[in-house]
């Protein structure tokens, strides 16, 4: 997986694709590839797992090897003038900045392929051995990834469509570019994953590298125990209980059967998900984390997880 | 499940009936994945149930199974009645009507285009156009649009007391709120206008020569005038789109309408929800409630309950030979795991409450109602779920 240079990494909102993105990027970072984390959706959210204040489209280095950046369409589009046509007045760039933003609203494709041109120009220039990306949500991220290609369809001539075709050719090498979906075991994020890992087979060319369950819960008991566990919780077991640690133990047992009850729902949308995905697809498992914090601590505790869980 | 227990509820002095009762629209808006869907949902059942009259809930995306329950299935912008029958298998006879409708997102445009487009001919060269087609079915924000569009229509026709609306999971919670101040803007820009101008005239004067140059290098010449083109089009159509975008923003503002914002107590979605109820009331809109959901419950944070876990945790080799004897000779080892693990899942989670708590406590903009729901052990899927949640939403006193 982190042999890849661009990894985008999606997920329906609120399953932690943020916190996963940093720490797969924490990971590779400390095994010494010099990576950068960029941020999408400009909500700061990275620069507060890092505690590194707020980022911009200016890459930061934060910590050994690992940069960030959030993406700043109007900024990629300065840098790609700058860098493809040599427009060294700035001053002009203020109205057709403001025109800009008329036509990539209306002409979808625009905003985002600035957005991926700027993350397969990083990759191409070999500026970082590895660039994450903390991309769209579900609901947008296949208009991100297609954008190449839509705009390739409706642009005959100019300089894009030249752009498009090596950009296109970065992303659907998969040797190259992978795509993670981030999950929880619940119901919606499940069904949006298997939805999701079809729309990207069908209508983008960038490879399905891995989904990454995230917040999965422990599993309590073994073999026979839970039928021990149930014993416990009878009246006269729960009295002699009750009398040996001098103190009413229901509210313990009770979190107990939550915690079971939890964990059994979720393991059903986890096997959903194992049926609904491809068997090709490599499923990663990220712990639930019964943490006080967040923040670094949160990130590097799945970073190892992480790493654990990848065999390294 | 904790009142069984007898522990108390943290709060039960926050709900949603007030709100369902007096007002016209509320919006159930906050950040993704945090129930949103299902707290509209069942605010709309509950307020069907026990307030009578027609009752609408506007859903964007509810999960497949919701939706099969409501009847949502495949039917896109219709609206649909949710049969009596469907309230009484749930054990319950609801005292007015519940009727549920989706949002699709296309359909919706272009019957506002239909509705707007000064004559077939320029509305039928919209709908075929490219750029529309790709304008309706991806750009982003037109959800957020569409979704605000759709419910002034509907609240127009006044066919109900009462529209629950769950809004898109947007990328930016603002998004929802500025799209229709945007879509006015977009349409009535002088730099729209400039930028049509040399298809129209054919006439590039000095001052904007060198902006076409460089658009023409980086789009192409067809390009621009396909974009051109679609201006031109949509330009027809103008004076309607933005009056009608001030009126839909006009009734957001009114005092009819009402904005619940809906959370969970995790650090990142709570932000977001606080920026966005902050921004709510900048905007001099109504903040109704703080629905806070998926809350765990208050047992994990009883002070016995610590202690006693603590020491299933550290005294289970003792403890577990025991209550081996108390349960018949039970399998000493099995007890003693048993209870390790379930005095350290009590800790754990209890973790996590602390965090909740504290989180809760820490709340800068606290509107009329804070409402707390909690942890449901599983998915609600159908009706009788809906009541379940909707019950948590209700006053009981």
């Amino acid at each position: 997986l982190l042999d890849r240079r661009l990894l985008f990494v999606t997920g329906k909102g609120g399953v932690g694709k943020t916190t996963v993105a940093s720490a797969i990027a924490l990971y590779a970072a400390e095994h010494g590839r010099r990576t950068l984390l960029c941020e999408v959706d400009a909500k700061g959210d990275v620069g507060a797992y890092f505690e590194s204040g707020p980022t911009a489209f200016a890459a930061r280095e934060v910590l050994p090897s690992l940069w960030l950046m959030s993406m700043d369409t109007e900024a990629s589009l300065r840098e790609y003038l700058r860098l493809n046509l040599r427009i060294p007045v700035v001053g002009r760039i203020g109205p057709l900045a403001k025109a800009f933003d008329f036509v990539a609203t209306a002409a979808p494709g625009v905003r985002e392929i600035l957005t991926v041109g700027k993350f397969c120009y990083e990759v191409r220039e070999r500026h970082y051995d590895l660039v994450v990306v903390d991309a769209a949500a579900t609901g947008h991220i296949v208009g991100q990834l297609s954008a190449p290609k839509a705009i390739n369809d409706l642009v005959n001539l100019g300089l894009i469509r030249s752009q498009t075709d090596w950009i296109l050719h970065i992303l659907s090498d998969p040797v190259t570019t992978g795509l993670l979906i981030v999950t929880t075991p619940e119901e919606m994020p499940v069904n949006e994953t298997i939805d999701l890992a079809s729309r990207v087979r069908d209508e983008t060319s960038v490879d399905l590298a891995s989904v990454v369950v995230n917040r999965v819960l422990p599993e309590l008991f073994g073999r026979g125990e839970e039928e021990v566990f149930a014993r416990l919780g009878e009246p006269a077991a729960s009295a002699e209980l009750e009398k040996l640690v001098q103190g009413d133990p229901s509210a313990v047992l009770e979190a107990a059967r939550l915690a079971v009850t939890l964990r059994r729902t979720r393991a059903a949308h986890l096997e959903r998900l194992r049926r609904g995905i491809d068997p090709d697809v490599p499923l990663l498992y990220l712990p639930f984390l019964f943490t006080r914090l967040h923040g670094r601590r949160t990130i590097r505790q799945l970073s190892q997880a992480l790493g654990e869980e990848l065999g390294y | 499940m904790a009142d069984r227990r007898g522990y108390r509820r943290r709060d039960r002095e926050g709900s949603l009936d007030g709100l369902l009762a007096t007002k016209e629209i509320v919006v159930a808006c906050g950040p993704g994945g945090v129930g949103k869907t299902t707290t509209a949902a069942a605010a709309a059942t509950m307020a069907a149930t026990r307030l009578g009259g027609k009752v609408l809930v506007l859903t964007v995306d509810p999960a497949r199974r919701l939706a099969n329950a409501l009847g949502l299935e495949g039917i896109g912008n219709q609206e649909r009645r949710v049969p009596t029958a469907a309230f009484v298998d749930a054990g319950v006879r609801p005292s007015g009507e519940l009727w549920a409708a989706m949002l699709d997102t296309k359909q919706s445009w272009d019957a506002l285009i239909q509705q707007h487009a000064p004559d077939a001919r320029t509305r039928d060269e919209i709908l075929s156009n490219p750029l529309y087609r790709n304008v309706s079915g991806r750009f982003v924000q037109s959800h957020d649009y569409i979704a605000m569009e759709r419910l002034f229509e509907i609240h127009e026709h006044g066919n109900y007391d009462l529209i629950v609306v769950d809004t898109p999971p947007t990328r930016n919670a603002l998004d929802f709120l500025d799209a229709p101040d945007r879509m006015a803007d977009f349409f009535s820009s002088r730099l729209l206008r400039w930028l049509i101008v040399p298809y129209r005239s054919r006439f590039v004067n000095f001052a904007s020569k060198p902006f076409y140059q460089i658009a023409d290098r980086i789009l192409g010449t067809q390009f621009l005038e396909d974009i051109a083109q679609f201006f031109i089009l949509f330009q027809s159509m103008y004076r309607g789109f933005v009056e009608r975008a001030r009126a839909v923003q006009r009734l957001m503002a009114d005092r009819r309408s009402s904005f619940v914002v809906v959370s969970t107590l995790e650090a990142v979605p709570l932000r977001e929800a606080e920026f966005f109820a902050q921004a709510l009331i900048d905007r001099k809109l109504h903040l109704g409630a703080i629905v806070l959901n998926k809350v765990l419950p208050d047992y994990l944070l009883d002070p016995n309950g610590f202690a006693v876990a603590e020491q299933f945790r550290d005294r289970a080799d003792e403890l577990a030979p025991v209550m081996a004897r108390a349960l018949d000779d039970a399998d000493v080892d099995q007890i003693r795991r048993v209870l390790v693990e379930v005095g350290q899942s009590y800790l754990d989670y209890r973790v996590v409450a602390q965090r909740e708590a504290e989180q809760r406590s820490e709340l800068a903009t606290v509107p009329d109602e804070l409402v707390t729901v909690p942890y449901f052990e599983t998915d609600i899927y159908d009706l009788s779920g809906l009541l379940r949640l909707g019950d948590r939403l209700w006053n009981h006193s």
